[in-house]
């Protein structure tokens, strides 16, 4: 098996097996690593030596670790998850040179899994962002066209991933941002459905939304992933205390029977045509696979990104409130006696934070305030439970709904950065899922005349991650598409 | 001040002594040293969540039991938002507009009056930690952080506006202390800062409905000082009413060196806390059962136990409040006088012997290794004459000492009294015979010379011949002679 086609489950086996060294699959994706990441950014921090000892041990151990689900295999993690004793950014310069004291749930459960740290990946500062552009520490670029952006705020974990420089990375998704740079990128995203996967170590941005999932190139991945990620964790009280399915046995999926809505009106406009094109194309192999596809309406969706636009905010200004100086990141200098505590915090954040975290973070204050609160954050909550009884009502006829992830393709970096407007109502089709918790998963579509990538996306009941990742399987096999590779990293 | 009625509101914070903090595991041990008792969770480093301490709410709960409250079925945690150093989140969760309990009362003895105040609710929130100023480091340029305090679960019980001075206040402020200790769900100790008060005072014009403006004091460490800040407090705001101007609305701290309350520093922007759920945390339910459950587990009160004191062992007011100070001194005091079926005589040796001893060792009645047990015994042996009270006395030192029952000591060290007349007839013409003087005195009329001769056959016997009888043989052999 060539390294370019190598699996998570792929490289497992084969380490389990013998066939493979980890230290050498581990070698392998550190020099991709270092030939590539000078061009691409994806990376925020690179691990090479703890990865490769980490590889050593996995290889002294094999005999004994030889059932862990994730041995020898590579993974990235974006840099707003916490990992003991290396560096946790969040991209953002108040937390520049931030080693944290503790591993989160799922950087343990992917250790206990065998698994081999490579690095943290670039993301949006504090994830709030849908192109990497708003990282402290520079862009990362799209692999399929250099000039683009990787799609956010997860955009350094999927660069990674359609890069070759990892099989599999851990992203974060709020409002989108697994799904849409998996979009852009070519890879398979999930988010999965909210409480599935602890939040305790991800640095909070919007509580009630955060969910952390797998990138891969596989759809069998990304089971391979999540199901080492899922599961209650005593930590994390909006954690579900169910134990998750065994998702093992979903392969080869079958879609005979299987009901896809597609809520047409939304589709209606401001949806590249080419996307269009390629969503159409998907659902009709679905359905000459036996699935039976049909619309649905979901009426108060329209609503989805103002509502979003409010309580991740809302959320955010509260989450973001404790990076003050007073005890971990940066602290502003202050001159003279007169400074006091106020000043210490205006400077140090003022210096710290960039200028899409002040935006959301003013926002969400403001509709949080005395006043306000009852208009804006309250009423938004309550057009969320109403986007949500408009699924829970599909959701009793169809098992999935279906729609493109995003309304376009990667657009060029520096395109919308002027535009915050703009960049937010390319989220339209994403955060629904967020809002409503429910679980939601982009795989590749296809590649527009330009060779970029387009995502198909789909949404499915709570917990029922197996029926998105049964149907993404079914479309994966056979795809003709399946096999490319962005042509400067392949 | 007559013009005025003084209307005063308590917010009362206790300190719940639960293993671990509210939403960590960490110990909270008052004088620590600094930020010894943290985690990441408490110290609100990035990532990090709460999850409940399930014993800080069933300790609410009990608490909102034991003071008449209904029990919110379904109730939640919300964020305040404000920064502040000592609050590693900037924010705290607390609970507001639906808290763990709500509408109930607490009833007190005031001027001799059963008063009743009505609870407006009690709910559950963290603590904050401590600053660490210059006053205490000698440093103006710099102030230090103690989290050991951050995350500790506290009580907050919030009362009607329905005191009308400070010594009801502090009243209501003791019974309320008495209730928390009783059902041990606080240390409340003031010193320690496990207990806070804080009085929201204003003035009205006598025969007003109207509440006036209120100030809220806070920072007291003691209820002396308590009551010099709200005295000084109705002061100053009668002065600015008399003046025809109006009390401005704001906290003050009352700075015990100069007996004055003074607007707290850095306190100038309006407080817009900006509450919402804390979506981190799921609804707290308590169901039917539990409630039920907790019932039984409430102690009686101290309000209650004092009455049947009262009226089922017929002991006066005053000695049931000594007796009910502390519920182990209250619960010795019922058994043994259960045991005993002398209340009064249990009561005596408690308020007087027992405690001069609990008191020169420095311990509690709880760690003493006298019981009722053994106080009933010794009431039983002076109640058979088989010792005088006199040696009882020494007896029960014994006791406390060894926590050796009183039948042992007596056997042991020969204590029983001499009950046989012929010994005692023996010994009393023995005395006779060698004090000739004092005889002869008690037979010329000097009636108080027997006490002499009385001394001298305890003497004699060791203190263990029966008094009476050596007064009654005493002067059957001096009449007779």
């Amino acid at each position: 098996m060539a390294p370019g086609a190598w699996t998570v489950t792929g490289i497992r086996a084969a380490v389990a097996g013998g066939d493979l060294s980890a230290r050498e699959v581990c070698a392998h994706y550190l020099d991709r690593i270092a030939a590539t990441d000078g061009r691409l950014h994806a990376f925020t921090t690179v691990l090479r030596e703890a990865a490769l000892a980490r590889a050593d041990e996995v290889d002294a151990r094999r005999a004994s670790w030889r059932d862990r689900p994730l041995l020898g295999v590579p993974i990235a993690v974006k840099d707003v998850i916490c990992t003991r004793g290396v560096p946790t950014t969040a991209g953002s310069r108040i937390l520049a040179g931030y080693r944290p004291p503790y591993d989160a749930t799922v950087v343990s459960r992917l250790l206990d899994a065998g698994a081999v740290i490579v690095g943290k990946t670039n993301c949006d500062e504090f994830a709030m962002g849908s192109s990497t552009e708003h990282s402290a520490y520079g862009p990362t670029r799209n692999p399929w066209a250099l000039d683009r952006i990787p799609g956010g705020s997860s955009g350094g974990a999927a660069a990674a991933v359609a890069a070759g420089q990892a099989p599999a990375s851990i992203g974060t998704d709020t409002g989108g941002s697994i799904r849409q740079p998996a979009a852009l990128c070519g890879v398979v995203g999930l988010k999965p459905t909210y409480g599935r996967v602890s939040r305790y170590g991800l640095l909070a941005f919007a509580s009630s939304l955060d969910q952390i999932g797998p990138l891969t190139w596989t759809v069998a991945d990304a089971a391979a992933v999540l199901q080492v990620l899922a599961g209650p964790d005593p930590r994390d009280a909006t954690a579900s205390t169910e134990p998750p399915p065994d998702l093992s046995r979903l392969f080869p999926g079958n879609v005979r029977g299987t009901r896809i809505g597609v809520p047409r009106v939304a589709l209606a406009d401001g949806v590249d045509p080419e996307v269009l094109d390629a969503f159409g194309a998907a659902l009709a192999m679905l359905s000459d696979r036996g699935a039976e596809v049909c619309d649905v309406d979901l009426p108060h969706m329209q609503y989805a990104v103002p509502v979003y636009y409010l309580v991740a905010p809302a959320e955010a200004s509260s989450n973001l409130a404790r990076y003050d100086g007073v005890r971990y990141g940066h602290r502003a200098k202050l001159d003279g006696a007169a400074a006091g505590v106020s000043e210490m915090y205006a400077r140090t954040r003022s210096e710290g934070f960039g200028a899409e975290v002040k935006r959301r973070i003013m926002l969400g204050t403001y509709a949080l305030s005395a006043g306000y609160y009852d208009a804006y954050y309250v009423h938004a909550q309550r057009v969320r439970s109403l986007i949500r009884n408009d699924f829970d009502r599909a959701f009793a006829a169809v098992d999935a709904v279906a729609m493109p992830t995003t309304p376009t393709p990667a657009f060029r970096i520096g395109e919308r950065i002027d535009d915050p407007l703009a960049m937010y109502l390319g989220d339209v089709f994403t955060v629904s899922a967020n809002l409503t918790g429910l679980p939601a998963i982009s795989l590749p579509a296809g590649l527009t005349q330009a060779r970029l990538p387009i995502g198909f996306q789909l949404v499915g009941r709570p917990f029922d991650e197996a029926t998105l990742l049964r149907i993404g399987d079914a479309l994966e096999r056979d795809a003709p598409w399946s096999d490319e590779r962005p042509p400067a990293f392949a | 001040m007559e013009k005025y009625e003084i209307v005063i509101g308590l917010e009362i914070h206790a300190e719940l002594c639960t293993e671990s903090k509210l939403f960590c595991n960490c110990a909270y041990i008052f004088g620590a040293l600094a930020n010894d008792c943290t985690c990441p969770i408490c110290l609100g480093m990035p990532g990090t969540l709460p999850v409940i301490n399930r014993r800080a709410v069933e300790f609410s709960v009990r608490a909102g039991l034991a003071m008449g409250c209904e029990i919110t079925p379904s109730s939640k945690f919300d964020r305040k938002n404000y920064f502040y150093p000592d609050l590693p989140k900037n924010y705290q969760i607390s609970q507001y507009d639906i808290p763990l309990c709500q509408n109930g009362q607490v009833s007190f003895e005031f001027e001799g009056e059963l008063r009743t105040v009505a609870l407006r609710r009690i709910h559950l929130e963290e603590d904050a930690g401590k600053s660490i100023h210059a006053e205490v480091t000698g440093d103006p340029t710099r102030s230090f952080m103690d989290f050991n305090r951050a995350g500790v679960p506290l009580l907050e019980i919030v009362s009607e506006p329905e005191l009308h001075s400070p010594e009801e206040a502090i009243a209501y402020c003791r019974a309320v202390k008495e209730i928390l200790e009783y059902i041990e769900v606080s240390d409340c100790n003031m010193e320690e800062g496990s207990l806070r008060c804080e009085p929201n005072l204003s003035l009205r014009p006598k025969g007003s409905k109207e509440l006036g403006t209120r100030t809220e004091i806070k920072n007291k460490n003691s209820f002396q000082e308590l009551i010099d800040a709200m005295e000084y407090e109705v002061k100053r705001q009668a002065r600015i009413l008399d003046a025809g101007e109006e009390v401005v609305q704001e906290t003050l701290l009352f700075d015990a060196s100069t007996g004055k309350t003074v607007a707290m520093r850095g306190k100038e922007e309006a407080d817009d806390y900006r509450y919402f759920p804390e979506p981190d945390l799921v609804h707290v339910q308590i169901s039917d059962e539990w409630i039920e459950e907790s019932q039984p587990t409430l102690p009686e009160l101290p309000a209650a136990r004092r009455k049947r004191f009262i009226s089922d062992y017929d002991i006066s007011p005053d000695n049931a409040e000594f007796l009910t100070n502390t519920r182990p001194l209250a619960e010795f005091f019922d058994e043994a006088a259960r045991l005993s079926g002398e209340p009064t005589t249990c009561a005596n040796w408690i308020m007087g012997d027992l405690t001069r001893l609990l008191n020169t060792a420095e311990i509690e009645i709880q760690d003493a290794k006298v019981t009722p047990a053994h106080l009933n015994e010794l009431i039983q042996l002076i109640g058979d004459a088989t010792i005088s009270g006199k040696i009882a006395k020494s007896v029960l030192d014994d006791a406390f000492e060894t926590g050796k029952m009183p039948k042992q000591i007596v056997s042991e060290k020969g204590l029983a009294q001499i009950t046989d007349t012929s010994e005692i007839e023996t010994i009393v013409l023995q005395v006779v015979e060698e004090n000739p003087g004092p005889a002869q005195d008690y037979r010329d009329g000097t009636k108080k010379a027997i006490g002499f001769l009385v001394g001298q056959v305890m003497r004699a016997t060791r203190g263990k011949a029966n008094p009476q009888l050596v007064n009654e043989i005493l002067t059957r052999v001096l009449s007779t002679d």
